[in-house]
């Protein structure tokens, strides 16, 4: 089967070494919003159409899956001089072929510009944000083109496959798993190895494997850009681990939010079965795999393994208790494994450079890399992958870039709804499943927004509270009341219509909400107020007393004075009240009645002379 | 009980949807996306064939539409926007962008669909576009990097091409 | 070695103490063994666990918290029942339902018997800290019903009825809708309960734990009549209400009460009081002589039972094709409706207004049986009014009656005598059982001396049973459930299944398990002994076959002529309706 492997990757080499130079163009979704299939248009009518001098060379337009780095799309990267272009627009696309293409030199103008030297930096891995990461399971992606099997082989695809069917038991290919130490890349954390040997030892004529890429964590999208950019990883993962436990049948539970992995995933499926690394007898190994997509529907409690095996089934996406655990009894009663997308990637690179390999990365209890969606107010936004272990320092000054704007840090939220903040002290902790727990927080999938000084710490723990409440599935009492009263509370609070004792009621809920759940979502929901409450009680607590809001984010908390030696008295501002709170005599200072003023901050927009505040 | 459709409905498109899908209860889930695909949005009549011919009750049918945010039981605008209130989006100023929107459109709180059923909007809690945030989606188009300004630009064009 | 596993010892511990468990579904039923009481309420022992309200959580050492009501028990387990934590949790939920709670306990239906309102006093829950719920975001409530009024302000989501319309009737009339704090319980469409196809059975009242979904009350339009002197107020009594109603008084299950149960109607001031078991002896003189018929002809076969409104009105709505099958016999009830609305109007010369029937049954159904327009003679119907077993409970609270001191009485004659065939009409299997003892001698001519047949007893939900009447083979088939009745349906639909008589009861175990019936949902051995209590009553009754009940021939000779005639046609025969096209399958 290896030889299979092998004489297609060459075949798949020499093809696609005869189509000239490759010009590396992103179609992730970031990208394509802003104009990236135009870009691709550009260069593929240019390579049809232009006239072409015998010694200029010929190229090829691949389409490739997400490099991370969005906020710098379009990029293209064209590796024949280890260059990478950014913010590239259809009009440059000309530029780029008879300069680069043909010319052999780099158009310097559409280089990264590095923000603390002013430089321009031509490669990749020199780009900051790029040479601090360390790209394993997102290895791929951005280089290859997702929709077709062809490139996936040349960088290696299926080879992992090839490899436990002919050489390997399924023990041992679990025990490799074991011992690599891979956790669960979707939250929780759980060692992959022991849940792949649980659903093996279950003992049934029928098994599955579930790929869970129902990722709803608000500012996340590591799985979407794996799902995009590299999906023959993914399958393959998965068919090695239906091939350890013994299942063959698969489903991959994608979000409708993201049609374009949907896509992709479909055409890879196929292209995959046609070619036999998918379907009936794979590579003639007599192992049967076949794998279906099922489209979520826009219910973030989906992701919790148990609502996503109830919407698998058609039903409302309500979790189940466990025990029994999936592992026993799962998708139509079967026992079930259910990994998430980061989690099944990482597979074939285990089982290609063994378990040692992968533990050479990260911490002793936490091995290998992770992925992180590094958001919210930082210089370089996009998708990282980093050592377990990273400090938070090293990816939000180094990788991110730093603060924006030179503002300062404050905090930073790790693992979405349900995680929770780190803060200033934080900055210098190895982050890893067991630290960040302890620090109140969680990997989670993996959302990382970065926080500065203008952001209001209650507002944001508001803002997860509603989230979760909103999309709470409304089954057990905890979590539907709980969440819903949690919210209210906060409500109260950042309206500065909250009392201490709504706080302590805030925390005493919070932790029964925590303790009393159901399912994942119930537990974590709390996290994000329990965390602030660790490390910015007193924020909260001058919304409560002082009736303030620190980072004046808090609108009901702001006044809006004139001051009345710069106001000219020009009565604009008494003229765009809309409830006609402002009132004084022409050419001298005008008065905000408190009383009528909604804080709406138009006044302070429309002032020529910039003499009305929020304080 | 066939109440409601002030239109007719050609219900023969949801029999072969249903049997296009096996009529298996583990895509009903996909069978309400074909069917709201086809109606742009999910009848009551739709609703109630789909589960006579599944042999499900239609609360049972209901109970599903009405958990997944995806499913809408009124008709929806020709421009379904969706505005990304995800973390990025929301530090980035989401809100203020889904404020302009409502005033451009004149849309009271709570009403999602303009009078002329031209625009549906919608809160998503994150498109996974958060490196280009705030985001809004038009009818699968992302429009990156929102401002009140902006998105006023964007729907002056919209309504300009259908008028 | 699969002998020595099975005796040998398995045990846990709770709270320190081992205890010893067996076949015991999950954890919950050990702890309750161990003489702790944990909360529930969504746990319902006859319907699949769901998990949701977290009051039965516990600490489980190595396990963190669990809900006990989902964790099968394993050997060697230390179970926490009363931590800090698990306190904090229950209380919390409690005060958090509350929250949302309409909370007007004192005037509400299931006052006294609510569980909510139980754990809350229970759990010392003295003061409610979250926001109350505003006035505009009450939900308005839906009576619109016959049988029972749905207020989805007092609902807690606890799922229960939800699951037993499904699972135990396969109907799903109402399900889950819409998603988190905005979920609710509803019929399709957030509909009304009265324009959907639901069938009256009430077996979502009776598994309800608070207030949300009751039985529509007719206890005040009863006492109305009762003191409204121009009217003469009588009442029949169902066979399964007299081995349930002691219940709410302290008597065990099964216990026959009907003497208590006379005693308290003529306190409450009703003129005559009858049995239906009388009218349950007629119906199988018709019911047989029917099958009789159907059975020489060969036409219209299998006889589908007519007693069960809920069955009616299921096949009405869905199987209108099968409509024929059904016998044409009234139900018991309205048998005696209109006999007596028909004979003591004349024997007395009043009119039909000044005579009101009420009747006492186990079944909401029966409440929606009694509007049926083919009841109603010149505008008046045969029966007025139906309370269920659980709204006498509270009349006879009402006024004052100490239950227990009450001096037997017997009913008045001649409508109060029965034999035992009668009285397992409130039993699955006992209609089927009665008419055999009918229709054996009807087609043999000889005399059953073995009047027991126990392959139809029982709470299985499906039984067959091949009679044997002197060389003619009858196969009988009884089911309970609804769910269970339409599986049998498709197979006799398909070819898949013979028999000449179907027996269907919509309820688990037939009318003693009715969702009018004291509610037993948490301990599902009383109706086991109900069941027990019909068939005893049954065994000490001097006649045991309908046919010779003294009352009924008399009935016959004086009134009815024979059995099927055109007089009994008129009084105690009737029609079904087509209803698909108003049904949900009809779009």
């Amino acid at each position: 089967m290896l030889d299979i492997v092998e004489q297609e990757r060459k075949k798949a080499e020499r093809r696609l070494a005869s189509t000239g130079i490759r010009v590396l163009v992103c179609a992730g979704t970031g990208c394509v919003a802003n104009g990236s299939l135009e870009v691709i248009k550009k260069f593929e009518e240019f390579g049809l159409n232009v006239e072409k001098l015998p010694e200029h060379k010929d190229f090829t337009t691949v389409k490739t899956g997400c490099h991370g780095f969005c906020e710098k799309g379009v990029l293209v990267v064209i590796p024949d001089l280890d260059v990478t272009y950014v913010k590239v627009k259809k009009e440059d696309v000309e530029e780029i072929v008879r300069k680069h293409i043909y010319g052999g030199e780099v158009v310097e103008r559409l280089l990264y510009v590095d923000p603390k030297t002013n430089k321009h930096i031509f490669r990749n891995e020199d780009i900051e944000f790029y040479s601090k990461q360390t790209r394993t399971s997102l290895c791929n992606c951005g280089n290859i083109n997702p929709e077709e099997l062809d490139e996936a082989l040349c960088v290696g695809g299926y080879e992992a496959l090839a490899r436990v069917l002919e050489e390997q038991t399924p023990e041992e290919v679990i025990k490799t798993i074991t011992d690599s130490g891979l956790r669960g890349r979707g939250g929780g954390g759980f060692p992959t190895g022991r849940k792949w040997q649980f659903t093996a030892m279950a003992q049934n004529d029928k098994k599955y494997v579930v790929c869970n890429g129902d990722e709803g964590d608000p500012g996340a999208f590591m799985d979407r850009s794996i799902m995009e950019g590299d999906p023959h990883k993914l399958i393959e993962g998965m068919a090695i681990a239906a091939y350890a436990i013994g299942a063959d049948e698969g489903y991959i539970y994608v979000r409708a939010e993201y049609p374009m992995a949907i896509k992709r995933l479909r055409i890879a499926i196929k292209e995959a079965e046609e070619r036999g690394y998918l379907g009936e007898n794979i590579l003639g190994s007599n192992m049967n795999f076949t794998i279906h997509i099922k489209e979520g529907a826009g219910a973030f409690v989906c992701g919790e393994e148990t609502a996503l095996l109830a919407s698998i089934e058609g039903e409302r996406g309500m979790p189940r208790p466990k025990p029994p655990f999936p592992a026993n009894k799962g998708l139509f009663g079967k026992p079930t494994l259910i990994n998430n997308v980061e989690t099944f990637a990482n597979v074939p690179l285990i089982i290609k450079n063994g378990a040692q390999w992968f533990r050479s990365f990260g911490t002793e209890k936490s091995a290998g890399t992770k992925t992180f969606a590094l958001t919210g107010e930082v210089n370089n936004t996009g998708l990282i992958e980093v050592p377990m272990g990273t400090t938070l320092r090293e990816i939000i000054f180094e990788i991110g870039g730093g603060i924006r704007n030179g503002k300062k840090f404050k905090a930073a939220q790790i693992g979405g709804p349900s995680g929770g903040c780190l803060t200033e002290e934080h900055l210098d902790l190895p982050m890893d499943y067991d630290s960040l727990i302890q620090a109140g927080a969680m990997v989670g999938s993996g959302g990382l927004v970065v926080m500065n000084e203008d952001t209001c710490i209650v507002e944001v723990a508001r803002f997860f509270m509603h989230f979760t409440q909103v999309e709470s599935c409304g089954k057990c009492v905890p979590c539907r009341e709980g969440t819903k009263n949690m919210l209210a509370i906060l409500e109260k609070i950042v309206r500065g219509k909250a009392t201490m004792e709504d706080l302590d009621l805030l925390e005493e809920l919070a932790h029964a909400v925590k303790d009393g759940s159901l399912c994942g979502l119930g537990k974590t929901a709390p996290n994000p107020v329990l965390s602030t409450l660790k490390y910015f009680r007193d924020e909260y607590i001058a919304h409560i007393r002082d009736k303030k809001c620190p980072a004046g984010v808090c609108s009901a908390l702001k006044t809006i004075q004139i001051q009345e030696d710069l106001c000219k008295g020009c009565s604009k501002c008494a003229r765009q009240c809309p409830v006609g709170a402002i009132s004084g005599q022409i050419k001298s200072p005008y008065k905000i009645d408190q009383s009528k003023c909604i804080k709406c901050g138009v006044c302070v927009d429309t002032c020529p002379f910039k003499a009305i505040k929020e304080v | 009980m066939s109440t409601q459709t002030n239109e007719s409905l050609d219900l023969s498109k949801v029999d072969s949807i249903v049997k296009d899908y096996g009529y298996k209860r583990q895509n009903l889930i996909a069978i309400l996306q074909k069917v709201q695909e086809n109606f742009r949005y999910l009848p009551e009549d739709a609703l109630t064939r789909i589960a006579v011919q599944m042999k499900l009750s239609p609360a049972t049918v209901y109970g599903v539409a009405t958990f997944y945010s995806q499913f809408s039981l009124d008709p929806k605008g020709k421009y379904e926007m969706k505005i990304c209130d995800g973390t990025a989006c929301h530090v980035r100023g989401s809100i203020p962008v889904l404020n302009a929107i409502k005033s451009h459109l004149k849309l009271e709180d709570g009403q999602k669909t303009t009078a002329d059923k031209m625009f549906t909007i919608e809160t998503v809690s994150c498109l996974g576009a958060c490196g280009l945030a705030p985001v809004v989606v038009i009818n699968d188009k992302v429009y990156p990097q929102m401002t009140p300004d902006a998105i006023g630009v964007v729907l002056d064009t919209l309504m300009k091409e259908e008028a | 070695m699969a002998n020595n596993m099975e005796t040998q010892k398995k045990t846990l511990f709770v709270d320190g103490c081992e205890v010893e468990f067996t076949n015991e579904k999950n954890l919950l039923q050990v702890i309750r063994k161990a003489g702790i009481e944990v909360p529930t309420f969504c746990y319902r022992p006859d319907l699949s666990q769901y998990g949701a309200c977290r009051m039965c959580v516990v600490e489980v050492e190595g396990r963190g918290i669990q809900s006990s009501c989902t964790m099968p028990p394993e050997p060697g387990l230390k179970v926490h029942v009363n931590t800090e934590r698990t306190r904090r949790i229950r209380k919390m939920v409690v005060e958090l339902l509350l929250a949302n709670h309409d909370r007007e306990c004192t005037t509400c239906e299931r006052s006294g018997d609510c569980e909510l309102q139980f754990w809350a006093n229970k759990l010392g829950i003295k003061h409610v800290r979250f926001g109350k719920k505003r006035e505009s975001q009450y939900l308005p409530v839906d009576d619109t019903n016959p049988s029972i009024v749905r207020n989805p302000n007092k609902c807690i989501l606890c799922g229960a009825c939800v699951r037993a319309c499904n699972e135990i009737q396969g109907l799903g009339i109402i399900d889950f809708a819409n998603r988190g704090s905005k979920t609710v319980v509803a019929p399709a469409y957030n509909k009304h309960l009265g324009d959907v196809d639901c069938i009256f059975c009430g077996q979502c009242v009776a598994v309800c734990p608070v207030g949300a979904l009751t039985i529509k009350s007719d206890v005040q339009n009863v006492w109305d009549e009762i003191v409204n002197p121009k009217k003469q107020v009588v009442c029949q009594i169902a066979p399964a209400v007299r081995v349930a109603l002691g219940e709410a008084f302290g008597l065990e299950a099964g216990e026959n009460s009907i003497g208590l149960i006379i005693a308290a109607l003529k306190k409450i001031g009703f003129d005559k009081v009858f049995d239906t078991n009388f009218a349950a002896d007629l119906t199988i003189m018709e019911e047989a002589t029917e099958f009789v018929t159907r059975f020489k002809e060969g036409k219209n076969l299998p006889i589908f039972t007519s007693c069960c409104p809920a069955w009616v009105r299921f096949l009405e709505n869905h199987h209108p094709d099968m409509l024929n099958h059904l016998s044409t016999c009234r139900s018991p009830q309205q048998m005696f409706g209109s006999l007596v609305k028909d004979v003591i109007t004349k024997e007395e010369g009043i009119s039909r207004d000044e005579l009101v029937s009420v009747s006492i049954m186990p079944c909401t159904a029966k409440k929606a049986e009694c509007k049926r327009e083919e009841f109603y003679v010149d505008k008046n119907p045969d029966v007025d009014y139906v309370l269920t077993t659980h709204e006498l409970i509270s009349m006879i609270k009402e006024a004052g009656i100490d239950f227990n001191k009450l001096e037997p009485q017997s009913a008045d004659s001649p409508y109060g005598l029965f034999t035992g065939a009668g009285t397992i009409f409130g039993a699955s299997g006992g209609v089927a059982e009665a008419a055999a003892r009918t229709a054996y001698e009807v087609v043999t001519g000889k005399k059953l001396e073995d009047v027991d047949i126990k392959a139809m007893r029982g709470a299985n939900t499906f039984k067959s049973i091949e009679l044997d009447l002197e060389g003619t083979k009858v196969k009988v088939v009884v089911v309970n459930t609804i769910k269970e009745a339409e599986e049998v349906l498709q197979k006799i639909k398909s070819g898949e299944l013979e028999c000449h008589i179907l027996e269907v009861m919509a309820c688990p175990g037939g009318c003693i398990g009715g969702g009018g019936q004291p509610i037993s949902c948490s301990a599902p051995e009383k109706k086991l002994k109900r069941a027990a209590g019909l068939y005893d009553d049954d065994a000490h009754q001097k006649y045991r076959k309908s046919h010779d009940n003294p009352a009924i021939q008399e009935l016959y000779k004086k009134w009815l002529e024979k059995p099927n005639s055109h007089k009994a046609h008129e009084l105690l025969h009737t029609h079904y309706k087509n209803r698909f096209e108003t049904s949900y399958k009809n779009v």
